[in-house]
């Protein structure tokens, strides 16, 4: 596992399995991979595409038994070839729930299929008061269409983690971890990290994990349930999809570049910017895609990214379908007659009320320019408020008022709205919404704290 | 008139984090994108016209060489996930570039 042990030390080659962890993988597929005898097998479990919810609450969004089984098939391959596992922002969004979450399963397989290593823990979250240091000393700042930081949003964040880079995970290593997991990691990161360590390029590294952390996402046709390989030389990496009917396109690649990001030419991470304005993606015939002329370009000072998520009250919704066409052609006039009774009624202590308009607007709201004219609706009723009792209360409310709700013209008086459930509400629990997207100038090591176990030496002993 | 889908590979949008929603248009090759580049067909102009924003909503119009691709980054209106949001992955927002029409041969010199 270390530069002594490979093969050529001109060339890295990095195993990424699927896209996120939990996502699954062909084991043949997976075999393939393995079968080029890769230094790392390396992969990110997280994402804030899933929303606040999961990080506010502490819960992972992938399920624990798709996670077990992609787990337990990495953990055999990795432990039994002695090369570093390394698995990034844990549970989804790397909060020390989540990690405690992941670290239980890798456990559990570790005493079922009677595995030994040494697991190197790195957590990501960053207290309160740390941040409002910071935030004191000018040091924070909003990253990508945040409004300002203030001291009320890190007081009321449940949980704020940071992004690392790849500088603990080369701690880990350095500290013989056969097994990492993080916490909140950048998604390149895990990827990276040890082609980064044993010299080689900054760019490409990071570049190349940028495409890795979505695994075959990035080939064609794209997956993101399959495995990618990943390999590292001095000028330059190549990608190659280990499934037999996936290849890497130049245009694949490339268009992978700009995936969930707002500028593909210049992309910030934790201590620096790739810059790919020069990067070249050269086809070869063997459905493999060359990278070349990415550029690392450190910042003048280390930032981390900071994602804190706060609870904004509970919800209760309710479903139900509008046929009738003289409601249709009146739907705003009649919520926004329901909305008024429903507050009249609760004094203007009643929440937040949203109507989702299906069939209408109910994908890109006000963003809809179509204005055909639909046949039926389907609504959402949204409510939310500070407890899941007014929630309840709430939407209970907005969904009676609405099925009786009288409106001039109205012909057919045994009710406004079809539903599809009995009971037709549901209580959802909290809601969060993100409180922190900024970046904090920091010292990296003083962030991110590794914890090493021995995993399994005791029952070896016996 | 042409449309965008008859020179377009993918139209597509998705969050870039939870503040901000990032629409990708990747042309089918050097010669259309050129084009589109040097005309300024995609513009903040142009952008906000067809989703009814002001210009200012629209945050970047990125022209990217090495994937015959524009990318434009809008203001989320409300950031993902918070209450009221319609699309929490931003992954539907993309419609009304896919019927943008426009007319290749007499379009403005203007750059996005």
């Amino acid at each position: 596992m270390t530069a002594g042990e490979m093969k050529d030390p001109r060339e890295l080659r990095i195993l990424a399995p699927t896209a996120i962890l939990g996502y699954g993988f062909p084991v043949e597929s997976f075999e393939t991979g393995l079968a080029r005898d890769p230094h790392v097998i390396a992969v990110d479990a997280g994402s804030t595409d899933p929303g606040p919810y999961y990080l506010g609450v502490g819960e992972s969004f992938t399920d624990r038994s798709a996670v077990q089984r992609d787990l337990s098939l990495l953990l055999e391959a990795a432990v039994s070839r002695k090369i570093p596992l390394i698995v990034g922002t844990a549970g989804g969004c790397g909060a020390a729930p989540h990690v405690a979450w992941c670290r239980d399963i890798i456990e559990e397989i570790a005493r079922d299929k009677d595995l030994s290593f040494r697991l190197g823990v790195i957590t990501a979250d960053v207290e309160i008061d740390v941040v409002l240091k910071a935030l004191k000393s000018n040091e924070v700042i909003p990253a990508g269409g945040a409004p300002e930081l203030t001291e009320s949003a890190v007081v009321a964040s449940t949980r704020i983690v940071a992004q690392m880079g790849v500088e603990p995970i080369i701690a880990a290593l350095d500290q013989e971890s056969d097994v990492i997991l993080t916490g909140r990691a950048y998604d390149p990161a895990v990827f990276a990290a040890l082609p980064i360590r044993e010299g080689f390029d900054r760019g490409l590294s990071v570049h190349m994990g940028k495409i890795l952390e979505c695994a075959a996402i990035a080939a064609s046709p794209g997956s993101g349930a399959d495995c990618v390989l990943g390999i590292i030389r001095d000028d330059s990496f190549i990608l190659e999809a280990t499934g037999d009917d996936r290849r890497f396109t130049r245009e694949s690649t490339a268009a992978h570049t700009l995936y969930e990001k707002s500028d593909p030419n210049r992309l910030a991470g934790p201590g620096g910017i790739l810059n790919l304005e020069h990067c070249e993606f050269i086809e070869h015939a063997d459905g493999r895609v060359e990278v070349r002329g990415s550029h690392y370009e450190p910042a003048e000072r280390y930032a981390v990214k900071l994602e804190g998520a706060r609870r904004v009250g509970f919800r209760s919704c309710c479903i139900a379908g509008v046929r009738d066409r003289i409601a249709v052609d009146r739907i705003d006039s009649i919520l926004d007659a329901t909305r008024g009774q429903v507050e009249e009624m609760l004094e203007g202590n009643s929440g937040d009320m949203h109507f989702h308009v299906y069939g209408r607007d109910g994908v890109m709201g006000k963003l809809e320019p179509e204005r055909r004219k639909p046949h039926e609706l389907g609504l959402v009723l949204e409510a939310v408020a500070q407890t899941q009792e007014g929630a309840d209360t709430l939407c209970s409310l907005m969904r009676s008022t609405l099925l009786h709700l009288g409106y001039p013209g109205r012909i057919s008086t045994a009710g406004n709205l079809a539903f599809p459930f009995s009971p037709s509400d549901i209580s959802m629990g909290p809601v969060y919404e993100f409180s922190v997207h900024h970046l904090m100038q920091v010292e990296p090591e003083a962030l991110f704290p590794l914890t090493v176990y021995e995993i399994g030496p005791a029952r070896k002993a016996i | 008139m042409t449309k965008l889908t008859e020179v377009a590979r993918v139209i597509r949008s998705k969050n870039a984090g939870p503040y901000e929603l990032t629409l990708d248009i990747l042309l089918k090759d050097a010669a259309v994108y050129e084009t589109f580049r040097s005309r300024g067909i995609i513009s903040r102009a142009s952008v906000a016209a067809l989703y009814g924003v002001s210009a200012n909503e629209v945050m970047s119009v990125i022209y990217f060489d090495p994937a015959h691709a524009i990318k434009v980054t809008m203001k989320r209106r409300i950031p993902s996930g918070a209450p009221g949001d319609t699309d929490v992955y931003g992954a539907q927002q993309h419609m009304p570039l896919v019927d943008f029409e426009f007319e290749l041969g007499d379009v403005p010199a203007e750059r996005g």
